[in-house]
């Protein structure tokens, strides 16, 4: 049964670019598969390794920054900038995360919250590479082995299987005996300790592979929009993706691919789907969707604390 | 770099501490006694700002309408308290992160609703001029204002956490909750008036604020993060560690923005400091932050003991 229903899904969207004509939606399903490797990754530290890290967007900038500064230096190809991007990321969280995780609860929370700043106001001061203007790049990286990432469908394939990676992964991931244990300190870390395992350097390792896969989400978001500012690094932007996990299921395989396709859907459908009852009661309500994903937010922690995951495995044992 | 130009720069650190500490004051309270994530914080610092611009306009007196701003912003704030964070009180972090980021969201986009996303406020007409206060040293006048109502609702503050009865309450709350109701304190009602009080402040803070920086949506967002490190680097759930700590960041903040560019110049090419020097000098009171967990993980005056 699940089996079917996930073949299903992978069947509809391989099928996806050949059955829409028009490059918005394309682009627009890109996105939210760009954003959907971000909240997985994130959904692998806050989820399962059960450290709520405020500062996320740290990781997805650098991957994009990073990347995007290869093309901008000339070098294009996607095998240099891309791992380089990923690695620069996997390489910051490994020293936020050295020292955040000396700290617990709110503290952790807040020391993850404040080097993610650090980092935004770092890129801001990046004159070199447009400051707080951005940087926008001349074209995608290129792959050399006849596969354009230039174009739209090819970009969609590619990020398509890099997700797909990524949820397999981590579903293995959880099933091993890293997995095991990641789970078992978030559930008693003293417990834990207690038994022999080194809880600091698991929850390092954990860590610095959501920071990794965080990077290589942020290469990809950089690619898809041929531009990369500051904003991605902001502090709202890592509570976007902590939104994204908790409404999609925090700890759940496909918590992150389901809060961000929810939460990207919603905002397009408020924006760009005019519904016209609405529209006479309250004029020109589509300028204001933030307004409508804020009380769809707060309706679900208030009455849905288990996110769409939680709701759909309920419904099925029921 | 002349003495005047260093004492000008340590008023503008004092004036932004101690606005940083009407911020910090409510937020650590908070914190502290309920165990709760509050980020919007700063979400009544903005509408604070927005009901004095409005009142202002509508009475046409500058001090009339930042007056009438704290109790707006405060009934506010205890209204949001009673409706939903005290639901979220029992829940653990992340629910409450997410839920006030959704009301982050619900608030900038009610304001912009009402007033559009931004308003005009202007410093009023009798205090825009400079005071002289040395020979040589000219201050806005303004600027000295915010010092002093700072430093008095500081103190007022003071007083009522440290020698009245409610304070008495609030810091037996911050210490231990669970001995304080065992003991019969009614920590809902209190702690619905202590929102109320915290909401105040942001309005204290956001009007005032409101002429130097600029009335706009999304003006509480950054602000609130600065108020977050106050609170950690002094220790949560403590005023006097936010005192200290909303000084200290304020006086680091503007001090190293000011000569940070200069002191690289000594040592680095011009090209290397004007670049590294503003950088370094907007990370400042993060790096403070991180060596004060690292070295003190409780802050400076942590509140439980």
């Amino acid at each position: 049964m699940q089996r079917a229903a996930i073949l299903a899904v992978l069947a509809l969207t391989l099928a996806f670019p050949l059955a829409v004509q028009e490059t918005y939606y394309l682009s627009f399903a890109s996105r939210i598969l760009v954003y959907a490797l971000a909240a997985t990754s994130l959904n692998l530290a806050l989820g399962y390794g059960g450290m709520i890290s405020f500062g996320h967007a740290a990781f997805v900038g650098t991957g994009a920054y990073v990347s995007s500064i290869f093309i901008a230096e000339g070098l294009t190809s996607a095998w240099i900038g891309w791992p380089a991007g990923v690695a620069a990321a996997a390489l910051a969280a490994l020293v936020i995360g050295a020292v955040s995780l000396r700290t617990r609860g709110v503290y952790f929370i807040m020391i993850t919250l404040a080097f993610a700043q650090m980092m935004f106001f770092l890129v801001n001061s990046m004159k070199a590479y447009g400051g707080d203007e951005g940087l926008s790049l001349a074209g995608r990286a290129s792959t050399g082995m006849g596969i354009d990432l230039g174009s739209d469908v090819a970009f969609y394939y590619t990020a398509l299987a890099l997700l797909a990676a990524a949820v397999y992964g981590m579903h293995r991931l959880a099933r091993s005996r890293f997995g095991r244990v990641i789970q078992a300190i978030r559930e008693n870390e003293a417990r834990a300790e207690a038994i022999g395992f080194p809880v600091y350097r698991y929850k390092l390792a954990c860590f610095v592979l959501a920071g990794a896969v965080g990077g290589l989400a942020g290469v990809l978001l950089a690619s898809h929009g041929k531009y990369v500012n500051p904003n991605v690094l902001h502090w709202t932007q890592s509570g976007t993706l902590m939104v994204m996990v908790i409404l999609g299921g925090v700890g759940r395989l496909w918590g992150g691919t389901l809060g961000a396709a929810a939460l990207l859907g919603l905002e397009d459908l408020v924006s760009n789907h005019r519904v016209d009852w609405l529209a006479a009661v309250i004029p020109n309500y589509q300028q204001h969707a933030s307004l409508g994903v804020g009380i769809v937010l707060l309706a679900i922690v208030l009455f849905a604390p288990q996110g769409i995951a939680g709701a759909l495995e309920r419904r099925r044992r029921a | 770099m002349s003495w005047v130009l260093i004492l000008e720069q340590t008023l503008n650190g004092v004036q932004f501490g101690l606005m940083l500490f009407l911020l910090a004051a409510g937020l650590t309270l908070v914190f502290g006694i309920m165990d709760m994530i509050n980020l919007a914080h700063g979400s009544l610092y903005m509408l604070g700002a927005f009901f004095a611009a409005a009142l202002v306009q509508a009475t046409g007196s500058f001090a009339l309408g930042v007056l009438l701003a704290i109790p707006a912003t405060a009934a506010v704030g205890m209204l949001l308290e009673m409706s939903v964070l005290r639901t979220l009180y029992e829940r653990d972090h992340l629910s409450q992160v997410l839920a006030t980021f959704a009301l982050i969201l619900i608030f900038n986009e009610a304001v912009r609703i009402v007033w559009g996303s931004d308003m005009p406020l202007s410093t009023p007409a009798a205090l825009s001029g400079p005071v002289q206060l040395l020979p040589g040293l000219a201050y806005p006048a303004y600027r000295l204002l915010i010092i002093g109502v700072g430093a008095v609702v500081a103190g007022f503050l003071y007083l009522l956490i440290a020698r009245t009865r409610v304070g008495m309450l609030v810091r037996a709350g911050a210490s231990n909750r669970e001995m304080a109701l065992a003991m019969g304190v009614n920590i809902r009602r209190l702690f619905t008036l202590l929102f109320g009080v915290g909401a105040g402040l942001c309005a204290v803070a956001g009007a005032l604020l409101g002429p130097l920086l600029a009335v706009q949506v999304g003006m509480g967002e950054n602000i609130l993060i600065l108020a977050f490190v106050v609170i950690v680097i002094g220790g949560i759930g403590s005023i006097r560690g936010a005192l200290v700590g909303a000084v200290l960041v304020g006086l680091v903040d503007t001090i190293g923005r000011a000569f940070l560019p200069m002191l690289f110049g000594l040592f680095f090419q011009p090209r290397v400091a004007s670049a590294a020097g503003p950088a370094i000098a907007s990370v400042l009171a993060y790096l403070l932050m991180v060596a004060v967990l690292y070295f003190r993980p409780q802050g400076l005056f942590p509140a439980r003991g």
